[in-house]
């Protein structure tokens, strides 16, 4: 891709995404060109499902699929199963610079999945059922995880409905902020992101900060 | 079964013959759940009911052949059931009075036809085959019942499908399942069980006979013991019943009743055989149920009693409080005493806890159930009693606060301690605020609902990952945790160590999460030494590098209250904590702070804060402040000292405060201009700050040039107008302090004589606790080293609550009255008061005070009072 094309696409991303320099934007968007070429071809439609959870993976240190999964269709804006490159940045701009809000919204889309705007008791027993280790017997376990979801939703449904909604879900994390993450990993930790920040922003000279 | 027959149940005294279950509601109890789960059997298990036991369970049954019916095989003196093993062997076979029984089955019809004496017959089953759950599955089974669930799976597949195998795992099962209610209900059991001890007993006893004679109004004619030799245990009966657990015999006679002659264990009361007449002797065995008590027994047993006693209540109580206020004199007086404290500590101290006891048992109309067996309470008491004096005198201490709760007299004490400490530099390492006797849960009758709850939560932190761990920590943080039911509960189930654990995984949320809770928890000092005792503190000191800073800051406000006895403060020293700690202070400086803080992070003021808070806790131990300074911490509490946040300020004065009792403290004091902070939040709003550094200013007054600081940064006014609220005491302590050090300058008592702090002083003589009194008293005594002030003394009437202090037994103050009166005494017309008063004969007396300072400053008062005395006589 020559130059002009590629600034004209960061400007035109820098226009929607506020929290990175254009130049980060741009190894961004580079670091996006990598990522989908397949034998020096690029793949127009963006990053899929396996490369991005490998991403997740392997850069981000995620280890649950299931979430891994969640987080991919919380990039993937459109739903068209991939990621191009705008979903791209927005997402690591809450990633890496996101706000308080914006990463309380960003776990929230993650954790609901059937898309009615509300974490339900069914999704929340299937995010938890892997949390405990050793139980004997798996009806044992059941019973074991129904209790650790009824424990999440005495401390996070305030209006007793049965599932947590976003107002629910801000309330409670604005409370106590270690509920951010409460049903699993879904951002990565400060320590990651550093490194990857590093990595992706290594070509940009230090007189351009 | 196995483990709750072996552990919980009550057997007899090992003796002759084949051992016997006691009867105690304990062991009815379980075998009542015995009965139950085999009756049930053929109904919830048939299959398994039919399975044949390797060995059958045999003993001697009260039962005759007659009662059995269909399905047996009746003869005269035999039976045999008609149900028959693979052999052709009956399952149950019966030749007076010998029984064998091989199957659930069988066992649940047995009992079934047993009817009433199903009980009895339980029991006799149960004694005569200690080791049941062996003889049903056979020895090899026994060993191995605790087997991983992935052993069993392995046995599967190499055995197959054997159906013999599978009955046999669920029969396993199933009696695992049973051992495990057993042992939980017994565990319930025994939290019921009362526990008394010789010293409540004899301490009911004294009581009750102060209340008995003639007449109607007493609560019983006499109660008396059988035996007036007392053990060294405190125990009156013989020691081959002592063994049973039994402390003494006493003879009641309620005004209502035949004369009762009962027995108390540690167990309970009971109504025991009665003296037989020829000998003198007592039948021991028990013939009524057990009760908690002396006074619940009594109750029960003689109306008249009852109704006295209500009527008595109150009369009781307030002997309580006579007694308590009496002692918290006698701990006063004692710690004034040093040479006498160490003969009589211990002596003193089981003094006291008696009277705890007593004030316990009655007052709060509940005995503590202890969850603890009996065994491990009594040593801690014992090891207590022996520790040293001093540490005695702080387990104390703190008892007597939980013990009563005004909170004045609790405010009170420990200003005591806090004002003594000041004094006497070298006493501050010894001076420690509790290392308490353990005493556990103590709370309701039963568990409360509470213990359950945390149970299973702590459950979920051993076997949940990152994710239910913190759910778990949240809902436990939910849990008031400001009460010591949930903080012991936290504890009893193990939840510390996980807690702990927790601190020294990777995993920032987590430990985020206990420390929210360890902070809470800590407030309890039980918790603290816990805390210690596992090894948590080197691990926190470790967090305090953390480049996360709101980790830092729970770690260092999680310190700030472990760190409240020696032991904890020395680990925290040993470990590098203090120059950690130091080094968090130095946070506060950074001013390129992000505008936008990170998910979980908090500010670097908040950081310094917590650091100072620490520093605080840690500050009592001599070693530390040396530790402190080494580290650098003086300019960096000095450069925290000039910001406006109360709740920095605190624990910066607070520090500073502690350490000034060090020379070389003071110094830098001096050198880094802190005076002059200190000055400037003596008019803060804060109270508490307001004390710190009033308390500081004391300290450092002793030093000539500070004293001028202070008169030179206006300090001396704001002392005096917070000498008009006496509402917070330790706050006027601290400022009487100051005002007293500072009133050694001359050019200071002249301003204080401006702004009437002199007439103010002499209001406080009267109704003010004696750590004021000594600062009043000893300010007034520079006053009145100027003739105005003497003067101004006399007009207020100052004279006379003076020499009513010259009866006092505190030596601090005495020392500080005689100089008073001996300024005083340099007048004439004072003179002539404190003769009126008799004060020369009182000055007198106390030259044969033991203590030497008291004497000379008694003999130095005499002098002026004996050239006064001159003067009139010539004239």
């Amino acid at each position: 891709m020559d130059q002009r094309v590629l600034n004209k696409l960061v400007e035109s991303v820098s226009n929607t995404v506020k929290s990175f320099k254009k130049c980060e934007i741009e190894c961004l968007i580079r670091l996006f060109q990598n990522l989908v070429k397949t034998d020096g071809r690029i793949d127009k439609t963006g990053i899929d499902r396996n490369t991005f959870q490998e991403i997740l993976h392997n850069i981000f240190g995620m280890t649950d699929d299931m979430l891994m999964n969640r987080v991919f269709c919380a990039f993937d804006k459109d739903n068209d199963n991939h990621i191009n490159v705008k979903e791209w940045v927005k997402g690591l701009s809450v990633f890496l610079r996101g706000t308080f809000e914006e990463k309380l919204k960003f776990c929230f889309e993650v954790y609901y999945l059937n898309g009615d705007g509300y974490i339900s008791q069914e999704e929340i027993f299937n995010m938890l059922k892997n949390s405990l280790y050793q139980q004997s017997s798996e009806e044992e376990s059941d019973e074991a995880i129904q209790e650790l979801v009824d424990l999440t939703l005495k401390k996070m449904d305030y209006d007793n409905d049965g599932k947590i909604s976003f107002a629910d879900f801000e309330k409670a994390v604005k409370e106590e902020r270690l509920l951010l993450e409460v049903f699993g990993q879904c951002l990565p930790e400060a320590k990651k992101c550093l490194d990857f920040e590093v990595l992706a922003f290594r070509h940009i000279p230090i007189s351009r900060f | 079964m196995g483990v709750a027959l072996t552990k919980s149940a009550q057997w007899t005294a090992a003796g002759y013959g084949p051992t016997a279950l006691e009867v105690t509601p304990l062991n009815e109890a379980i075998l009542k759940e015995i009965i139950e789960f085999i009756e049930n059997f053929l109904y919830n298990h048939p299959q398994e009911a039919e399975y044949v036991f390797a060995e059958p369970l045999e003993w001697k049954t009260n039962l005759e052949p007659s009662a059995f019916g269909s399905g047996y095989i009746v003869s005269e003196t035999a039976v045999e059931s008609k149900e028959v093993d693979n052999n052709g062997q009956p399952l149950l076979s019966l030749s007076v009075p010998h029984v064998q029984i091989r199957s659930f089955g069988q066992l649940s019809q047995f009992l079934f036809i047993a009817k009433d004496s199903k009980l009895k017959e339980a029991q006799l089953c149960v004694e005569a085959n200690r080791n049941p759950v062996e003889k049903i599955l056979g020895l090899d089974y026994n060993t191995i019942k605790e087997e991983s669930s992935a052993l069993r799976i392995l046995e599967k597949l190499t055995k197959g499908d054997d159906p013999e195998n599978e009955i046999k795992r669920k029969v396993a099962h199933l009696l695992y399942q049973l051992d495990l209610h057993l042992l939980n209900n017994s565990l319930k059991h025994i939290s019921l069980e009362i526990r008394l001890n010789p010293v409540t007993v004899k301490n009911d006893i004294e009581l009750l006979k102060r209340f008995s004679g003639k007449g109607e109004q007493t609560v019983l004619e006499f109660i008396e013991y059988t035996s007036d030799y007392e053990f060294s245990n405190g125990c009156r009966a013989p020691p081959w019943r002592q063994i049973h657990g039994e402390i003494c015999y006493v003879l009641v006679k309620p005004h209502d009743a035949d004369t009762l002659c009962l027995t108390c264990s540690s167990e309970g009361v009971f109504l025991n055989g009665g003296k037989t007449d020829d000998e003198g002797e007592i039948n021991y065995e028990r013939k009524s149920e057990v009760y908690k008590d002396l006074v619940t027994l009594l109750k029960d047993k003689s109306a008249k009693f009852s109704e006295n006693m209500s009527r008595q209540e109150l009369k009781f109580n307030e002997e309580h409080h006579k007694e308590v206020n009496q002692l918290s004199k006698t701990a006063k007086e004692e710690e004034a005493i040093p040479s006498n404290r160490s003969t009589s500590g211990s002596h003193r101290s089981t003094l006291e806890k008696n009277q705890i006891n007593l004030v316990k048992s009655h007052m709060a109309k509940r005995l503590a159930p202890s969850l603890n067996w009996k065994a491990t309470v009594d040593s801690k008491d014992r090891k207590s009693s022996f520790k040293e004096p001093q540490e005695e005198k702080h387990g104390r201490h703190e008892k007597t606060g939980t013990s009563f709760s005004h909170g004045r007299a609790q405010l009170i004490r420990k200003s005591v301690e806090k004002i003594e400490d000041i004094i006497s530099d070298s006493s501050s390492e010894s001076e420690e605020d509790e290392e308490s006797p353990d005493h556990r849960q103590e709370a309701n009758a039963d568990l409360p609902s509470e213990y359950w709850q945390i149970q299973k939560l702590v459950k979920y932190l051993k076997g949940g990952n990152q994710t239910a761990t913190v759910i778990a920590l949240c809902s436990m943080k939910d849990f008031n945790l400001a009460q010591e039911t949930c903080q012991l509960a936290i504890r009893d189930v193990g939840g510390l160590e996980v807690l702990i654990n927790l601190l020294d995984t990777d995993e920032v949320k987590c430990k985020i999460g206990s420390l929210k809770i360890l902070k809470e928890i800590s407030h309890n000092s039980q918790i603290r030494r816990s805390i210690v005792d596992l090894g948590g503190l080197p691990i926190m000191v470790n967090i305090l590098d953390s480049p996360h800073k709101s980790l830092k800051c729970l770690a260092a406000e999680t310190i700030a209250n472990v760190a409240k006895f020696r032991r904890a403060r020395r680990v925290v020293r040993q470990y590098g904590g203090i120059t950690k700690l130091v080094a968090l202070l130095d946070c506060g400086q950074n001013s390129s702070e992000p505008a936008q803080l990170s998910l979980y992070e908090t500010r670097d003021v908040e950081v310094a804060r917590c650091g100072a808070l620490a520093l605080w806790s840690c500050s009592k131990s001599h070693t530390n402040k040396e530790a402190i300074r080494k580290a650098g911490g003086i300019p960096l509490l000095a450069r925290l000292l000039k910001t406006s946040h109360e709740n920095m300020l605190i624990p910066v004065v607070g520090t500073l405060q502690e350490c000034a009792s060090e020379e070389n403290y003071r110094a830098a004091i001096k050198a880094e201009r802190i005076i002059e902070n200190l000055v400037k939040n003596l008019n803060s709003e804060n109270e508490q700050l307001q004390e710190h550094c009033a308390m500081a200013i004391y300290q450092c007054a002793e030093d000539e040039e500070t004293r001028d600081l202070v008169r030179l940064h206006g300090g001396l006014k704001p002392l005096a107008s917070l000498l008009n609220n006496t509402d917070n005491k330790e706050r006027l302590a601290a400022v009487t302090g100051a005002i007293w050090k500072c009133s050694i300058s001359k050019e200071n008592v002249t301003k204080f004589r401006e702004y009437k702090a002199i007439e103010t002083l002499v209001g406080l003589l009267t109704d003010q606790p004696e750590e004021v009194l000594i600062n009043v008293v000893g300010a007034l005594g520079e006053c009145c080293q100027e003739y105005e002030n003497r003067v101004i003394v006399r007009k207020c009437g100052g004279i006379q609550p003076l020499v009513n202090l010259l009866v006092g037994i505190n030596q601090a103050l005495l020392v500080n009255v005689t100089k008073a009166v001996g300024a005083c005494a340099v007048e004439p017309e004072s003179m002539a008061i404190i003769d009126r008063l008799d004060g020369v004969r009182l000055l007198w007396s106390l030259l044969k005070n033991p203590h030497p300072d008291v004497k000379a400053s008694a003999a130095w008062a005499l002098c002026p009072c004996i050239e006064n005395a001159k003067v009139k006589s010539v004239c």
